[in-house]
């Protein structure tokens, strides 16, 4: 569809049956809808609002402000050696990226109507940029990080340089929840309702607010089956550099990551030819 | 110039009937299985069980198509153009069937589609050109002109939101006419934008054809099939019934429209006290009509039967939408005129006013009743699609909304 394509090239259109193969060079190919949908939601977010990009602080920032009270101040819950409000808020960043990633790339398609139903590119484009819109949001919220950190003397060590790579796999994990949510949400629209409510308790399950050594080293691998456990743990041993980095609960989670987005793009892509018929 | 550029082979498309229905959530499922017992206890008949549960939009549609041509498709709404359109522009899959395309595809199967109304013009032409297959740099290059196409300089930068309807289509329209496909897909969009710019429009879809680039055009205006296409096709029933010169072809389009719907005659006597024999659509020649145009003055003719004796007999023509409401009704009563007593054959005619029909589905509903024993006959077997020809009202831009069309006086003034 790109320019680079010669007049000679050639669209077979049939009706496809069982398991697609993904076509990363189509996807490739239609990598500038990404680039301008991507710009459009961030663009759109924060128009006509006063705080404007304020609020990618404003809520881990009373988030972080609440949980210290309660859990940090009231309930003394231990934070592996660190001033609580850091420990969570080094925490809540990426988990609220993550949160609004899934959130926003589970309606994507939904909200997206229009396009589907008119224009043709891979569908996948639409749920990915809805989950990477969230990225600038992020960098916002952990310059806040930074200055915590100086004020309450917490120094990263070496392992920040995993901190890009955290990053991609919070995405990845975020894009492949989205995927499943995403094409599930086009057939049933219960789904726009569980998922605020998948993400509550999902927060309650990961360790945003307590550390893993709560439930003791010996047996906190297992939480790691859920995938940002181990990648929240990492990023708080690498933002934070009080503790090593838990290499096996990153493992663990990692391979989680994995099978869930390579099963949630196998799944989109069975159903991306539904889509325009039943949204 | 022989080169077949769209190869389509025994294309089929089927729709589930749930497939078109809006989404559905557990609780109207719920609320799904309480309603069908409640409604087969009222005895009123469950309709959903009686229809087919699948439809074929499309079936075995073959065709082929030569590079250069500007194909018009024609056919009733439902025949499957769009369905066509939808499955060449790859937006959905065919159930059967296999099509071969060679060269990039644009579509303008609905222009605007994309269009953010937080982002200023100058960004949605960014963000639309990106959407229709263009490049950042085809863009960048192709700016200015599409911002000279729209006649929207001074507005470039303002937030689409702020566009009345029609700059909005202008600038949608701009973006997709400085597309460059091999193979272009339109959809009805001639209908947008005053006449000057509709006008620039037709230009433009002119010379992408000039250029040697193949177009599909889906249009319920005869005139502009005629005007821009070399060759047409007419579907119905999702089947072509006639490929060929778009004149022969909206003709025999236009003359099908008739036959089916504009005259009814009753087969069999009935034993009411008074009923219809024949109604039908008379033209100027005051013979049956083969179309109703929005220009036309719509003349109904009613031959009725009165069997029995009765005083205070009415008769009354009502306009139907497409989905069968009535519009407004008419009775000769209106102008104190009596419907004779006394058995026999008659003839009434009502004339409408000219230039209401809008170029959409009309029913005819024609009673004979009677005050106090209610209705003898009912007819509402008359219906037809009204063929848009140039009058004031399909010179809207953008349509005319509404259910009829009424010519009023205005008068503007500048107070002061």
């Amino acid at each position: 569809m790109k320019p680079n394509n010669n007049e000679s090239s050639l669209i077979i259109i049939k009706p496809s049956k069982g398991w697609i193969p993904i076509n990363f060079k189509e996807i490739w190919n239609y990598r500038e809808i990404l680039y301008f949908l991507t710009k459009r939601d961030i663009k759109v977010r924060y128009s006509q609002t006063i705080l404007g990009g304020l609020w990618a602080i404003i809520q881990p920032l009373f988030f972080m402000l609440i949980f210290s009270l309660f859990f940090g101040k009231l309930a003394k819950m231990p934070s592996d050696g660190i001033a609580y409000p850091v420990f969570v808020y080094a925490g809540l960043v990426p988990w609220t990226y993550f949160a609004n990633a899934v959130s926003a790339s589970s309606n994507s398609l939904v909200g997206n109507v229009n396009l589907i139903t008119k224009i043709y590119f891979p569908r996948i484009i639409i749920p990915a940029s809805a989950a990477l819109s969230g990225i600038l949001d992020f960098f916002i919220a952990i310059l806040l990080l930074g200055i915590m950190m100086i004020f309450f003397n917490v120094f990263p060590n070496i392992n920040i340089l995993l901190f890009p790579l955290l990053i991609f796999l919070t995405f990845l994990c975020a894009i492949g929840v989205g995927l499943w949510l995403s094409a599930l949400n086009v057939k049933y629209r219960d789904i726009r309702y569980t998922v605020p409510f998948l993400i509550q308790i999902w927060l309650f399950l990961s360790p945003v607010i307590y550390p893993s050594s709560m439930i003791g080293n010996k047996n906190r691998w297992i939480m790691a089956f859920n995938p940002m456990a181990g990648v929240l743990e990492a990023y708080k041993a690498c933002l934070l550099g009080h503790m090593p980095v838990d290499w096996k609960m990153l493992l663990i989670s990692t391979i989680i990551i994995f099978v869930i987005l390579i099963g949630g793009l196998f799944y989109f892509r069975k159903m991306e030819k539904y889509f325009a018929d039943i949204i | 110039m022989n080169d077949i550029v769209i190869k389509i082979n025994n294309i089929s498309k089927k729709y589930k009937l749930g497939q078109r229905q809006p989404y559905k959530t557990i609780r109207e499922s719920i609320a799904n299985l309480i309603k069908k017992p409640v409604n087969r206890i009222s005895s009123i008949p469950y309709q959903k069980n009686d229809l087919p549960q699948e439809i074929w939009a499309l079936k075995d549609v073959s065709l082929d198509i030569c590079k250069g041509d500007v194909v018009g498709i024609i056919g009733r709404n439902g025949a499957g153009k769009s369905t066509l359109l939808k499955i060449l522009a790859r937006i959905t899959q065919p159930t059967e069937g296999i099509i071969e395309l060679k060269g990039r595809v644009g579509s303008l199967l609905e222009v605007g589609t994309g269009f953010h109304p937080e982002l200023t013009g100058h960004e949605n032409i960014y963000l639309y050109g990106a959407i229709l297959g263009m490049n950042r740099l085809e863009i960048t290059r192709k700016f200015k002109e599409i911002v000279e196409f729209s006649e929207l300089q001074d507005f470039i930068e303002t937030p689409v939101k702020r566009y009345s309807s029609g700059m909005y289509m202008r600038l949608a329209f701009a973006v997709a006419a400085h597309l460059e496909p091999e193979i272009l897909l339109v959809d009805e969009v001639l209908a947008v934008g005053d006449a000057a710019f509709q006008k620039k429009c037709l230009g433009k879809m002119d010379e992408v054809s000039k250029g040697g680039r193949t177009v599909l055009f889906v249009s319920h205006n005869m005139s502009s099939i005629q005007r821009l296409c070399n060759s047409a096709v007419l579907l119905e029933k999702g089947k072509i019934i006639s490929v060929g010169k778009p004149s022969e072809v909206t003709e025999l389009y236009l003359s099908k429209g008739a036959t089916s719907k504009l005259e009814w005659k009753r087969e069999t006597s009935a034993n009411a006290n008074a009923f219809f024999k024949r109604i039908y659509i008379k033209n100027i020649d005051g013979k049956i009509s083969e179309y109703v145009t929005t220009t036309d003055a719509l003349c109904i003719v009613l031959e009725f039967l009165i069997n029995k004796h009765s005083e205070n007999l009415q008769l009354s023509v009502g306009l139907l939408d497409r989905m069968g409401d009535i519009i407004f009704s008419t009775s000769p009563s209106d102008l104190k005129l009596k419907i004779p007593d006394s058995k026999g054959l008659y003839h009434a005619e009502v004339r409408f006013p000219k230039e209401i029909l809008l170029p959409t589905t009309y029913g005819i509903r024609a009673v004979l009743w009677h005050p106090n024993f209610g209705i003898y006959d009912a007819n509402e077997e008359l219906r037809f699609l009204v063929q848009e020809t140039d009058s004031y009202i399909t010179q809207t831009p953008l349509g005319r909304s509404g259910k009829i069309a009424m010519y009023c006086d205005w008068n503007i003034q500048r107070e002061g």
